[in-house]
């Protein structure tokens, strides 16, 4: 017996709208099985897990905290799978855009004036931009594999930040402990409604990107370049579009948002840098970007149910003695069936009997046109 | 031509009742056929008539979802080509399924499941290869050879196998017509040592110079059976469409003192890959009023040449292509079009268009940069104006009587003919003064293509200079003012429409001299 995915003629335009629902619904039933098999009461579990942690308005705020981040690296990711472009490593350019953005706090924390933070904020997007231009230059003049090379130097940009709160930039009156200086008032991003919580302007930022982004990609000749070449390079070449300068537009911009998002992040909710600055948000806004459909604005909503997971996870394990670790099998569980769905929308299964299982040599040598096509 | 269903007994192969359905659509409606032992049987119709999924549930690639076939009297179950194989039925598809890096006889050995040792199989192809007339080295990088010697090594990997009944996909699509020739010489062969072939076509003077019997289709169903002998090309012309099938109309004009428009001197090109084509030194020169026809078989560069002209592929000099006397080799493909130029490319979906994308969207894909004032607005920030959009979409649809089912639909939900349809008339509808079109009707039905030749040659008339490469020399006879070929990256000198023949071209198709016909002897 084997399986084979056949692929439909035609998508459902109602299964492609509901999917993200369904996939959402299907990880609520993994989970309370996954809680279930843990002896807890699934429905004790997943009310303490999705709802509890957005009961209170100070709870919505760390949400927002949590999603802003999320939304925005989501944002610039959609740019980079619309045209095709597989960036891996947002986490990366996020944490070198908080490294190149906290430059002036740092080293200059005697610095004071309105201008402060709007300078880190553009030195953030500039750092993660540069960053992303690293796998961009490799895959346009070598074509090296973007998803390889993005994801590697994530781990080297947790070195380098390592590195620097651990050395040269570790805060002498610190006690020695790996952080840097707290950075001085005008380099704090402001919050938002500062009677109810802490929310700051990082939200803010992120729901401009999203309308932004969510309008060069509908409704500009930009957009549609992005569109095209994702969805078919040749027509894209036949159109004038360049390939080359595809791959740095959406690196750069995707770079320079995780940047900002990095750099609102140390500015806003941490105050200064430390050896972990992200808990994976640059990851986790990949699991955002599809949920949302690779729509800026899906992504709005899709940044804030991940955010849940974040909070859930941190509510799990106060209340009911659960590692906070199964956020990311929330996650993981959420990614496994958006994917799921979008494929089964996309191709039905075919069981195929074990007779023809069997190696059939002719079949193998005409399906050799289709990989020809496929290149 | 009659319709009685044929009669039972002599048959070799029989189907009956056979349907076939996906979705919403029946390829294939109660098909009855029937083959009989030593017959070379024509299986005609137009493209999307239903021949490809009837003769893939007789190879077992497909599986029927109803009806029976009868093989050699009895009820056979085909549900792989593995099993037809056994049986006795040999397929040569149209689209060859060879790897290009292995040698013919290796090709040869994938497919056999014996585990022969490779020399004996080259051995028995060699045999094979003299007695049918086929020459072919065994030995020789499949990379290195011609279609027609491509062929040849699926036809003689089909022979191998001993087959009773050999299907064979429009054979002669890729060949020059002295290399058809020698094909039916080796059919005729075959038949006469009992062997039957299933020959799918919708060429009919071969139908009728070859076949003993022919079954036509249209829209998934039988509509009739006849012997072609008996017949004339027009007759099976109206089965095959249904209707009266017009020439486009093409009147001589004189091109004396003509302005050129598209000049290409010298262009050159290095084979992009291992197997694609060089260019070698091309001069051409294409005037207003002019429709040039460039003959070819496939694969001959004549992609090259098209990626060349568009832009797509930037040329080393500058004066290596001229448009309107400008000379534009190292610009790309949307400053050709700003001076003018339009491209049609062979591929539709994936190169002339983008599958997933609506029709208003693809429209604006080979159009932004032309029309960009009409199209959008701010300037640099690029503000797609949806409504002009779409209002030119619906215009082009109109001018080439576009059918689809749905206002603007996305490109990949229309049939081969109506998406070039419209893909021809965006770029007519800009008027542009140079157009360029690969293979503007292959895969197209037999009305659609009319209408797209009548169109080219209307705007030639009109005073652009018009450029067509196309495999099918009917249409360029149909259509051109003067013929030149392209034979291994090189380009024969035109042949004014006058003294251009078939023979002529073939030959230069099979790559007789390109260049010095004017002097030589024609057999």
């Amino acid at each position: 017996m084997r399986l084979e995915l056949v692929k439909r003629p035609e998508r459902s335009k109602l299964f492609s709208a509901l999917s993200p629902l369904i996939a959402f619904g299907l990880t609520i039933i993994a989970g309370a099985i996954l809680f279930s098999l843990l002896g807890i009461n699934p429905l004790t579990a997943l009310g303490t897990y999705f709802i509890e942690p957005i009961t209170q308005v100070w709870q919505l705020h760390e949400l927002a905290i949590k999603a802003a981040p999320l939304i925005l690296i989501a944002v610039g990711l959609a740019v980079c799978y619309r045209s095709n472009v597989w960036n891996i490593g947002a986490e990366g350019q996020f944490i070198m855009g908080a490294v190149a953005g906290s430059v002036l706090p740092v080293l200059f924390p005697e610095t004071i004036g309105w201008w402060v933070l709007p300078l880190m904020l553009v030195m953030g997007m500039a750092g993660g931009a540069a960053y992303a231009a690293i796998p961009a230059f490799l895959k346009a003049r070598f074509n090296t594999n973007e998803i390889l090379t993005s994801l590697m130097l994530v781990y080297v940009a947790q070195l380098v930040l390592d590195w620097l709160v651990r050395g040269a930039w570790r805060d002498p009156q610190g006690y020695n402990f790996p952080q840097t200086v707290q950075f001085n008032p005008s380099a704090v991003l402001p919050e938002l409604f500062p009677m109810s919580g802490r929310a700051n302007a990082g939200f803010l930022f992120a729901v401009i990107a999203a309308v932004l982004v969510w309008f060069m990609i509908s409704k500009t000749l930009k957009g549609f370049e992005v569109r095209v070449l994702g969805q078919s390079p040749r027509a894209g070449r036949f159109a004038g579009f360049r390939i080359n300068r595809m791959i740095y537009f959406a690196f750069l911009l995707s770079g320079a948002l995780a940047g900002l998002a990095g750099i609102s992040e140390v500015a806003g909710a941490i105050g200064q840098l430390q050896p972990t600055i992200s808990p994976g948000y640059g990851f986790t806004a990949i699991i955002v970007a599809f949920l949302g459909r690779l729509n800026p604005l899906g992504i709005v909503a899709a940044g804030l149910v991940l955010a849940l997971t974040y909070l859930g996870g941190e509510a799990v394990q106060s209340a009911l003695g659960v590692s906070d670790k199964v956020a990311r099998v929330f996650q993981g569980l959420l990614l496994f069936f958006v994917l799921g769905c979008d494929t089964l929308i996309n191709y039905r299964i075919r069981l195929v009997g074990s007779a023809s299982a069997a190696p059939d040599v002719p079949a193998v040598v005409t399906t050799a046109p289709t990989v020809e096509a496929a290149r | 031509m009659t319709n009685t269903p044929p009669a039972r007994g002599a048959e070799l192969l029989e189907t009956r009742g056979l349907t076939k359905v996906f979705g919403s659509l029946t390829a294939c409606d109660h098909v009855d056929i029937a083959i009989r032992k030593g017959e070379i049987h024509a299986l005609l119709g137009e493209n999307g008539a239903g021949k490809s999924t009837l003769v893939k549930m007789l190879f077992g690639s497909l599986e029927p979802n109803e009806g029976e076939i009868v093989w050699k009297g009895e009820r056979v179950r085909i549900s792989r080509p593995g099993i037809a194989k056994k049986l006795g039925i040999g397929m040569v598809f149209q689209h060859f399924s060879l790897f290009e890096a292995l040698t013919a006889a290796e090709n040869i050995a994938l497919s056999l499941d014996d585990g022969a040792p490779l020399s004996t199989i080259s051995a028995k192809a060699r045999d094979l290869s003299k007695a049918y007339g086929l020459p072919l080295d065994p030995e020789a990088m499949v990379g290195d050879l011609s279609v027609g010697e491509r062929q040849r090594i699926e036809i003689i990997r089909c022979l191998l196998q001993q087959p009773d009944l050999i299907i064979l996909d429009e054979p002669t699509s890729v060949l020059t017509p002295q290399e058809a020739d020698k094909l039916f010489v080796t059919l005729e062969r075959l038949r006469d040592e009992g062997k039957s072939i299933l020959y799918i076509s919708h060429r009919l003077e071969e139908v009728k110079r070859l076949c003993d019997g022919a079954t036509v289709m249209r829209h998934g169903k039988v509509v009739g059976r006849c012997d072609p002998r008996k017949e004339t090309a027009a007759s099976l012309a109206r089965m095959m469409v249904g209707a009266d099938v017009k020439l486009a109309e093409s009147t001589p004009i004189s091109l004396e003192g003509a302005q050129e428009l598209l000049g290409v001197c010298g262009l050159s090109r290095k084979p992009a890959g291992p197997f694609s084509m060089a260019l070698k030194d091309i001069w051409l020169s294409v005037r207003a009023g002019e429709v040039l026809g460039i003959a070819g078989v496939a694969g001959n560069g004549q992609g090259e040449f098209f990626e060349a002209l568009s832009g797509e592929v930037l040329q080393e000099s500058a004066d290596a292509v001229r448009i309107r006397g400008k000379s534009v080799g190292r610009m790309d493909i949307s400053a050709r079009r700003k001076l003018g130029a339009a491209f049609v490319p062979e591929e539709r979906l994936g190169h002339g268009a983008a599958p997933r994308m609506r029709l208003s969207e693809n429209l604006l894909l080979s159009r932004h940069a032309t029309d960009w004032f009409a199209f959008l607005r701010f300037g640099r920030i690029g503000v797609v104006r949806e409504g002009a959009v779409q209002s030119a979409a619906q215009r082009v649809i109109q001018m080439m009587d576009v059918r689809k089912s749905a206002p603007d639909p996305e490109a990949a939900a229309l049939s081969g003919g109506n998406l070039q349809k419209f893909i021809i008339g965006r770029e007519l509808d800009r008027q542009p003064t140079v157009m360029i079109v690969n293979q503007p009707t292959w895969g197209v039905d037999a009305g659609a293509a009319a209408r797209i030749r009548q169109a080219l040659i209307e705007l030639a008339r009109a005073g652009s200079a018009v450029l067509v490469i196309s495999q099918d020399l009917d249409e360029l006879f149909e259509i051109s003012d003067a013929i030149a070929v392209m034979h291994n990256g090189e380009l024969s000198k035109p042949l004014p429409r006058a003294e251009a023949t078939y023979e002529r071209i073939g030959l230069l198709m099979g790559g007789a001299e390109p260049g010095h016909v004017e002097t030589r002897e024609i057999a």
